[in-house]
């Protein structure tokens, strides 16, 4: 009897039940995209929530709490959106090379759909970052764009992104672009240092005036604090995006899957 | 293992030269575009001094990244790529021939070809020196990382320009230090922790690069 595939031995089939085995709960419980269905159905509204709940008082702090900067006035309180955002843009870039990563070893169909749903709101973090810092950089240093050396990184990065999606969406066969896809995210995840220090020392060197970036070493808490809520209130969006996202992935690529039918009927 | 790889870089150089127009293309795309810039930027010679740098780099940037298709493309349509996927031979080796005769046929002459380019915008001999050193050191790594590109595109719709847009941010690393350092040369500075930091790329991509390339051949030819 051939090895049956991990996803196939989580599924629950009519012999389990005719034998009464108990079945061991595995960490592959939930890799068949049929069981991870419902249960990221049931996950979203609750993140999604959270994200809702904590990005208000994030932005209640951000904008009515702090104090308004010496130096900057209240232009600064850009950075509540614009750090979170950026912390979020590097995040999901390690999260999908992890995912990208569990594709390759494990050859299970649900982490190479998880990493393709996480790239698209990786890639929008990374813009807002990029927009944000320009509308910082207007009014503090008067010009939209500098080369700063994290503002380019964070360029490079949203090339990377832009890169995996393209790459994702040019290959025909859906298992194999996610294993290419996933082969370029490990190769980038580990590029990114690389990057980050070249650019840092390409900007100190090439440096002119100095636009510190580095600012607010000595940041009042409650900014500190505002920073943190918005982080996590990005955070809970990401997952709750990427968990929807992965459902209509899911229902995508199953379509011939007679579950997939059953929901349809079921949904009218 | 030797011979494997003398018999697979001795193969790929013997295909190249019986087309060689293939490999004097990138050489002249090189020349072509060095030549663009100071009828971009005007024939001021302060001006071409000062870009110099990072326009030669740039453009060995584009043309090494423009003969990227021939790496695995031919093989791939006529099927040798897969009997040598199949070989009991590590794939890493014959990958490594291929990777070392591309650069041999595309980033030798851009490394020869560059001072005579540099003479064009006025660079002054040490950084000349410079140049061709950080060159040396650089294409191989572009090599590297370009046949990661090359491979995971193999087969793929639009390959070409999607080579471009994978590669090009993984070379910004290897730009920034070339041409930084021929500009810290230029400007009477010491070159050697530019040089020293590509020696570094080159030996991390040597040691990390093979991997990935031979995991995208396997992805690519399923």
């Amino acid at each position: 009897m051939t090895q049956p595939t991990r996803e196939a031995a989580t599924m629950r089939t009519s012999t389990d039940l005719a034998w009464g085995t108990p079945r061991r709960w595995s960490i592959f419980q939930f890799s068949s995209p049929q069981t991870f269905f419902p249960l990221a159905g049931k996950m979203v509204p609750y993140f999604a929530a959270l994200a809702l709940v904590l990005g208000a008082v994030g932005l209640y702090i951000g904008l009515f709490v702090a104090p308004t900067d010496a130096q900057q006035g209240d232009a600064y309180r850009i950075i509540f959106i614009h750090v979170a955002a950026a912390w979020m843009s590097m995040f999901i870039y390690v999260v999908m090379a992890f995912w990208a990563g569990m594709c390759l070893v494990f050859n299970t169909r649900l982490s190479g759909m998880m990493a393709t749903a996480l790239a698209p709101t990786g890639a929008l973090f990374t813009f807002i970052a990029l927009w944000t810092g320009s509308l910082w950089g207007k009014p503090t240093w008067g010009t939209w764009w500098v080369w700063d050396a994290r503002l380019t990184s964070e360029l490079i990065l949203l090339f990377l992104y832009f890169g995996f999606i393209a790459l994702h969406a040019a290959i025909e066969d859906a298992r194999r672009a996610d294993r290419a896809a996933a082969v370029l995210a490990l190769v980038g995840v580990v590029n990114v240092p690389i990057i980050y220090f070249s650019v840092k020392w390409w900007n100190t060197l090439h440096q002119g005036a100095s636009v510190s970036l580095t600012s607010a070493p000595t940041m009042a808490a409650t900014m500190f604090t505002g920073m943190i809520v918005m982080a996590f209130a990005f955070w809970m969006y990401t997952i709750a995006a990427a968990l929807a996202r992965v459902r209509s992935i899911i229902l995508e690529r199953e379509r011939h899957a007679d579950w997939v039918a059953e929901y349809a009927r079921s949904r009218g | 293992m030797l011979k494997l790889l003398q018999s697979v870089v001795h193969r790929d150089l013997l295909l190249a030269m019986r087309r060689r127009s293939d490999v004097a293309n990138a050489v002249l795309f090189f020349v072509i575009v060095v030549s663009l810039f100071p009828f971009g930027v005007g024939p001021e010679v302060n001006l071409l001094r000062a870009v110099a740098p990072g326009v030669v780099w740039v453009a060995a940037l584009l043309a090494s990244m423009l003969a990227l298709n021939r790496l695995f493309a031919a093989d791939h349509a006529d099927g040798s790529l897969e009997q040598m996927l199949i070989t009991p031979a590590p794939l890493s080796v014959i990958v490594f021939g291929k990777v070392a005769a591309h650069w041999l046929l595309t980033g030798v002459p851009l490394v020869a070809l560059a001072p005579v380019l540099a003479v064009q915008f006025d660079m002054p001999n040490d950084a000349m020196l410079v140049l061709v050193t950080s060159l040396a050191l650089g294409t191989p790594v572009l090599s590297l990382i370009g046949a990661i590109g090359a491979a995971l595109t193999l087969g793929a719709r639009g390959a070409g320009v999607l080579t471009a847009l994978l590669v090009l941010p993984l070379y910004i690393p290897v730009l920034i230090l070339g041409a930084g350092a021929v500009d810290a040369a230029g400007a009477g500075l010491d070159a050697s922790a530019h040089l020293m930091l590509l020696g570094a790329l080159l030996l991390f991509a040597l040691a990390c690069s093979l991997w990935p390339i031979a995991a995208a051949l396997r992805i690519a030819v399923e």
